[in-house]
């Protein structure tokens, strides 16, 4: 395949970023999208351009660390994926790609296409945890867990905190991120004694870092790659309300 | 957001079903004597001031939030969204406007001239004359901003009935598509209820 890249360049957060187009040509259909930037990025170190800066780890769809926004849509143009699972066959000989790093007020841009998504920490800093004495390992069957509610719980814990939601979002809300850490510890009677403030105390981070106002559209959920429902936005919007009235 | 909305979503139930009665009969009697105690009894002459005030806490709101919003994106995409979301979810400020541009319109056709002039106390015309007087042939730019202005309300609509539960936290995996449906149901009356009329009375006046 031949293609025409359109990526966003920026050396450093200060600098002013602008788009460049980069020619590649020699494309397998079967090469994952990383590993054509890794190939393009090859050829700029040959012609001693440097290299485009783009996250990305396990390249195996589970920590979350790869982005990119491609053609309009985080993690590219395939349902239920990051980055590092898409594969070039989605795209067609002689397509120009157009690649760029998240865009949300609370993800600056580092470097290129690198945003620091510090943002999601700080949130999880304030309530997503349980307030546990560690020891030894509890007894394992000492409380009960109906199985409805694990399960929803474990596909709540699937967020693997990506901000794919945030970028794909109009208004650059983090409501789906919050909502999943939210509901995968309010679920559990672990985490149930602590939900009231938990929801408070996150969401009112998530609001004074700057993330916008959820207005339903519904986008992140057809973005995020671990499938996360918006029903997890509904539970969060409960929490919060039954903790705001009841206080 | 969601609580003004739903006030403002009963309040179109209301207003449809009184509109829809200047079709029952031909001298639209039935029209005027709702219409003529809706204008006069005392908790209509409340509720008065409690529509005008959702509109405007609504609109606030409304505003507020679209600015916030905006600004939690400080660089925008070069490439706008190619996510599987509606028309009506992306831009429900553009809806909202319009329809608020609408309410300007209808407050001058009706409201204005109903409360501010001589025009229904010296029986120089009802109520139900002056709902057909505005849809007449040869003034068919109202019916034609009325019925375009209804069918972005249906947008408005679409979104906002379900989207409203979900603010209320009152959803979940199984109620959130029969929501979307209800408010899909919902909208739809409404475009079209509002719209027969501007149609019927010109069909009447043309055919
Ligand atoms: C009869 C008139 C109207 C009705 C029945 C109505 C109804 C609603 C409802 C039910 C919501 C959803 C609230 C939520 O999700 O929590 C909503 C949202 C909204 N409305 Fe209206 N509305 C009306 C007029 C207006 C007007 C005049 C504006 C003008 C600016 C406006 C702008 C908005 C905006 C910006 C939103 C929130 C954005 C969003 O959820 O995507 N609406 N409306
Ligand atoms: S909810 Fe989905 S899109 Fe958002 S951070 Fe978690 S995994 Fe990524
Ligand atoms: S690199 Fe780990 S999820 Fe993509």
């Amino acid at each position: 395949m031949d293609l025409t890249l359109k990526i966003w360049r920026q050396a450093s957060a200060k600098a002013k970023g602008k788009f460049e187009s980069y020619p590649i040509s020699n494309i397998s259909a079967d090469c994952s999208f990383l590993e054509m930037i890794d190939i393009l990025n090859e050829k700029l170190v040959r012609d001693n351009i440097d290299p485009v800066a783009f996250d990305h780890d396990c390249r195996e769809g589970i920590c979350g660390m790869c982005s990119l926004y491609v053609n309009g849509r985080p993690h590219g143009p395939d349902d239920d994926i990051t980055t590092c699972q898409l594969h070039m066959r989605k795209f067609k000989n002689g397509d120009t790609i157009t690649i760029e790093p998240w865009r949300a007020g609370p993800f600056p841009v580092i470097k290129d296409l690198i945003v620091d998504r510090n943002a999601f920490d700080k949130i999880l800093q304030d309530g997503g945890f349980i307030s546990a004495n560690t020891g030894s390992a509890p007894d394992a069957n000492a409380i009960l867990i109906p199985n409805r509610e694990a399960e929803q719980s474990m596909d709540a814990a699937a967020c693997i905190g990506c901000g794919a939601c945030v970028a794909a979002c109009k208004n650059s809300s983090a409501m789906l991120f919050v909502s999943a850490k939210i509901s995968h510890l309010a679920l559990l009677p672990q985490g149930k004694a602590e939900a009231a403030i938990r929801a408070k105390a996150m969401v009112a981070k998530m609001d004074e870092l700057g993330f916008g106002g959820c207005t339903n559209t519904g986008a992140c959920e057809a973005e995020c790659p671990k499938d996360i429902s918006i029903s997890n936005i509904a539970r969060l919007n409960r929490e919060f309300l039954c903790a705001v009235i009841l206080e | 957001m969601s609580l003004t909305g739903l006030f403002l979503v009963v309040f179109l139930c209301v207003h449809l079903f009184v509109n829809l009665l200047t079709l029952v009969d031909a001298d639209g009697s039935t029209f005027n004597t709702v219409a003529h105690f809706m204008g006069t009894n005392i908790i209509m002459s409340v509720m008065q001031w409690v529509l005008g005030a959702g509109f405007i806490l609504h609109m606030l709101w409304a505003t507020v939030l679209t600015l916030k919003n905006r600004a939690a994106r400080p660089v925008k995409y070069e490439v706008s969204t190619n996510s599987d979301t509606s028309w009506s979810s992306q831009n429900m400020f553009i809806s909202g406007a319009t329809v608020l541009a609408f309410l300007v319109l209808h407050l001058v056709n009706y409201f204005y001239k109903i409360k501010f002039t001589e025009l229904i106390e010296s029986g120089q015309m009802s109520e139900f004359e002056l709902v057909t007087s505005i849809f007449q042939p040869q003034y068919w730019y109202f019916s034609v901003i009325y019925i375009i202005s209804f069918i972005l309300l249906g947008l408005h609509l679409n979104h906002s009935f379900q989207s409203s539960f979900q603010t209320l936290g009152l959803n979940n995996t199984s109620w959130l598509p029969r929501l979307k449906f209800i408010g899909t149901l919902y909208a739809i009356v409404i475009a079209v209820g509002f719209s027969i009329i501007p149609i019927f009375f010109l069909m009447k006046a043309l055919l």
